[in-house]
């Protein structure tokens, strides 16, 4: 039983590094609300069925509650307060909030990061199970609405704000092909 | 009669949510999110048997465990009132009274809460904490016919059962007939956010940080359990995560106090998303019988509605699904009733729309089928049945948009080129039809106060004891506030969820911002009286503390006369049925609604549509399934109880005709929850249409639709 219970681990977010003693049951998820006040992540259901605490590691989204704290040692975490630049709103974050992209806000958080991995993702030429054609001469897909809401299937909204997060991604997807087209996919 | 407020341009002018910044930063704290010095946590313990008594709670060894510092349970948990009358003069649910006695009434009961350092600790130490029962057998199946079924007492204002004339003699009268039965199954809220609350003693007084819909409402019962008086209590819920009718008073608030009392520091319990299956309310399942009676024309002789619900052995909670039939149509015999049984099960609650949402899938699939039968469209049918005063009440309508809002819909649908019969569209391996119902839901408000306070610096602080769980409240009063006060948005604070603000109306029943609303209106009238404000331009001399007044509506609403009051609607929804796995998609939804003046297009189109969401999610996904064996609940969580996923919606629409209450000074009838109602009456009448199987019982399951059960 004199088994350590603790352990030393650093965890990297939003570009800083963070040194932490934690209980070896402590998840990623309540490492960052518990322990750093990275408040931001959210806890919708603690076993990786809402996506609500959804965060980007090594720039690809992962549940941060089925995470251990100790298992994300030195990789690079980006979660939602991470996301702007200071006061400059992501462009994903910017179209949440212009198209009404949720209703209670708590699902946001992970939305907007699923969105991020979502669009990068896509852009990379990752299939998702509604990709009609998944050979590689085929070239990349379109973003449709279909696709977003089947990559976005993850992340449950109840209030039932589905409508216009897909709008939003959608848009935040367009201005991320031509920046500055932003203002007209309104 | 109230003079409804000109509009001067905020109101009905689309304007994004005031804390959405904080919302897609992740700036914006919940109620388990603020930071405590000291703060322990609490982790409840559930029983896991469906009826008996504790023997013991074996809390010695957990009490060794690292980090615990208290077990609480009904051995040693202190005393708490419920001898009072709390919300709307209901006595409190006994749910909500911890550790009081060793008797268990149901799976998923409070039984412990082990307080720990950490939340880890308190979860470890909750989890190795061995409860001993005395089993007995229990009961869970709700069931027509079963033997304690009874009809509950009248509510106020709800009578149990409405009857007139004679059902038996017109129903022999009738050239069309028609009797079916529904049933619904249990439902749960399942807001995103998990019930939190933080306790603490500060300065003499009990402080609690809570996701709820109603701080006031949260403060009063608080301080009634545990015979505080009301002024020493203070309830915070700035940011709330989602409520839907289950963020009332419940076990994490109470077991935090408790914790934080003996303890003498800051306590928080969060639920998991597991216990939120026991814990907070659900929507009682329904087994509902309709029958109608109706000329060849489709004109109505006999409307019956007949629904059973169940409820606690501990307290009687009445889902009212009858309640449609009693504003939508009237008939020569007209009956709508109520039974009830109590089971061995946790106590049903408020459930966004409740009896509507149920309560419309039945009536409004047997107005379908009544159409069918007399060979009239359904929207016809419909409008040679709208009563001219209400049915049961016999008082004048507040507006009644119903048919505004079919014509509107039926035009933008394409309603007028369908073909009725059904089983005839394929494309592919899919079959296609379409539907449509009515919906509706009561317009009121509750008496509330509210503050302004001018200030020096040309501003205006408003504040209100609202709610915003996610309807834009605090977006749509700053609206009404603008516009009360005859200044831009940008000069008017409002303030919300702090129970020092004072009483004021729960987010509830669709009544909120009306409510609330109203409350604003009067304090900015008497506040631009006072200040002889003619432009909202405050005069010299204004003092640091500013000047305020304040409102208080209860006389203004006592005097408003007696009418039928409710929101309308139209659903329409097209569906694709898969022959080979019977999957049903619904590939399109139009709801058009006359719910009085809208005031943020932007938050009410989302109002609408997350209603109507949850219609297809009620139609096609929910449903919590009750073991009978052990008297608790199969898969109850986020995988097991499937609630609709972006995948499971298409572009939904909403729109709404122009409907102001005339005796509302905002013009406000309310607008959270009729998107619901009539939208699974809405996909069942599609699926009937595409496959000409009638699915009586929610959900329509693949296997259900492939069997061709009805």
């Amino acid at each position: 039983m004199a088994l350590p219970t603790t352990g030393s681990t650093t965890l990297i977010i939003n570009g800083e590094k963070y040194p932490l003693s934690v209980d070896h049951r402590t998840t990623l998820l309540d490492a960052l609300r518990e322990r750093l006040d990275l408040t931001g992540t959210k806890k919708g259901c603690d076993q990786g069925q809402c996506g609500a605490c959804t965060v980007l590691i090594d720039g690809r989204r992962s549940l941060s509650c089925l995470q251990l704290a100790v298992a994300a040692d030195g990789r690079e975490i980006t979660t939602i307060e991470g996301v702007a630049d200071g006061d400059q709103l992501h462009p994903v974050q910017q179209a949440f909030l212009d198209l009404d992209g949720y209703q209670c806000g708590y699902c946001t958080p992970g939305q907007i990061c699923s969105a991020l991995g979502v669009i990068e993702e896509h852009a990379a030429g990752w299939p998702s199970a509604v990709t009609a054609d998944v050979r590689p001469e085929a070239g990349p897909s379109a973003l449709t609405d279909e696709e977003i809401r089947e990559r976005m299937s993850g992340n449950l909204c109840r209030c039932g704000a589905y409508v216009s997060i897909v709008r939003a991604v959608a848009r935040a997807a367009a201005s991320a092909r031509t920046p500055e087209s932003t203002e007209v996919q309104a | 009669m109230t003079a409804v407020t000109p509009l001067r341009g905020a109101v009905g002018t689309a304007h994004t949510r005031i804390e959405g910044r904080d919302k897609v930063t992740g700036a914006a704290r919940y109620a388990g999110e603020l930071p405590f010095a000291e703060l322990a946590h609490g982790w409840l313990v559930l029983s896991t048997v469906a009826r008996g008594h504790i023997r013991s709670v074996e809390d010695g060894a957990v009490l060794e465990l690292p980090g615990v510092l208290a077990v609480l349970h009904h051995g040693n948990a202190p005393r708490v009132e419920t001898d009072y009358s709390g919300l709307m003069g209901m006595r409190p649910d006994p749910s909500v009274a911890l550790f009081q006695h060793d008797r268990v009434p149901c799976a998923g009961w409070p039984v412990a809460l082990v307080v720990a350092e950490t939340s880890e600790q308190a979860r470890e130490a909750a989890e190795a904490l061995e409860v001993r029962y005395d089993e007995e057998p229990h009961d869970v199946g709700l069931r027509t016919g079963h033997p304690g079924t009874y009809t509950p007492a009248d509510a106020p204002h709800a009578p149990a059962v409405t009857a007139k004339g004679d059902l038996e003699a017109e129903l022999a009268r009738s050239t069309v007939v028609l009797e079916a039965e529904y049933s619904t199954p249990e439902e749960h809220h399942n807001s995103m956010e998990p019930h939190a609350a933080t306790a603490r003693w500060e300065g003499g007084r009990l402080e609690v940080v809570d996701s709820n819909q109603g701080a006031v409402w949260v403060r009063n019962e608080l301080a009634n359990l545990f015979s505080l008086d009301p002024g020493s209590v203070r309830v915070l819920s700035e940011h709330v995560g989602g409520g839907f009718g289950s963020k009332g008073v419940r076990a994490h608030q109470v077991a935090a106090v408790m914790a934080a009392t003996l303890l003498q520091r800051p306590v928080r319990v969060v639920l998991t998303r597991r216990q939120m299956f026991s814990l907070v309310g659900y929507r009682s399942p329904t087994a509902q019988r309709v029958r109608l009676g109706a000329d060849a024309d489709g004109r109505l002789r006999v409307l019956e509605h007949q629904a059973l619900s169940q409820s606690s052995t501990v307290y009687e909670f009445l889902e009212p699904s009858a309640a449609p039939g009693r504003v939508l149509y009237d008939a020569v015999a007209h009956r709508t009733a109520h039974e009830l049984v109590r089971l061995d099960v946790p106590t049903p609650t408020f459930m966004r729309a409740p009896g509507e949402a149920p309560g419309s899938f039945a009536l409004e699939s047997a107005i379908d089928e009544l159409a069918e039968k007399c060979g009239i469209d359904p929207i016809e049918l419909r409008a040679r049945n709208l009563p001219e005063a209400g049915p049961v009440s016999g008082l004048p309508y507040a507006g009644r948009g119903l048919l505004t809002c079919f014509r509107e819909g039926a035009r933008r649908f394409g309603w007028a080129d369908r073909d009725p019969r059904p089983g005839l569209r394929r494309e592919g391996h899919w079959l296609l039809g379409t539907g449509t119902a009515a919906a509706t839901f009561p317009a009121g408000a509750v008496p509330s106060t509210a503050a302004i306070t001018a200030q020096a610096d040309g501003t205006y602080t408003v504040r209100i004891t609202a709610a915003d769980i996610g309807t834009g409240a605090r977006t749509a009063l700053t609206l009404i506030a603008a516009d009360a006060l005859h200044v831009g948005t940008d000069r008017v604070h409002v303030l919300i969820g702090d129970s020092d603000f004072g009483p004021a109306m729960m987010a509830g029943g669709s009544m909120g911002t009306s409510s609330w609303g109203r409350a604003i209106i009067a304090a900015a009238d008497a506040l631009r009286e006072r200040l002889a404000l003619t432009d909202g331009v405050l005069p010299e001399g204004i003092p640091p503390e500013g000047i305020t007044e304040r409102s208080d509506t209860t006389a203004a609403l006592a005097a408003r006369p007696p009418k039928e009051r409710h929101s309308y609607g139209a659903q329409f929804a097209e569906v694709a049925v898969d022959v080979s796995t019977g999957e049903v998609r619904v590939r399109r939804m139009l709801g058009i609604f006359a719910a009085g003046r809208i005031i943020n297009p932007l938050t009410a189109r989302a109002q609408f549509t997350g209603g109507m969401v949850w219609g297809i999610s009620m139609a096609l996904h929910e449903e919590a399934v009750r073991d009978r064996a052990s008297g608790g609940l199969v898969g109850n969580d986020l995988a097991g109880y499937h609630i609709a996923a972006h995948a499971d919606v298409p572009a939904l629409e909403a729109d709404w005709v122009d409907d102001p209450d005339p005796d509302d000074p905002a013009g406000i009838k309310g607008i959270g929850e009729i998107g619901i109602v009539g939208a699974a009456a809405a996909i069942a009448n599609a699926v009937h249409h595409a496959t000409g199987v009638r699915h009586r019982r929610l959900p329509i399951r693949p296997d259900r639709v492939l069997q061709g059960e009805a």
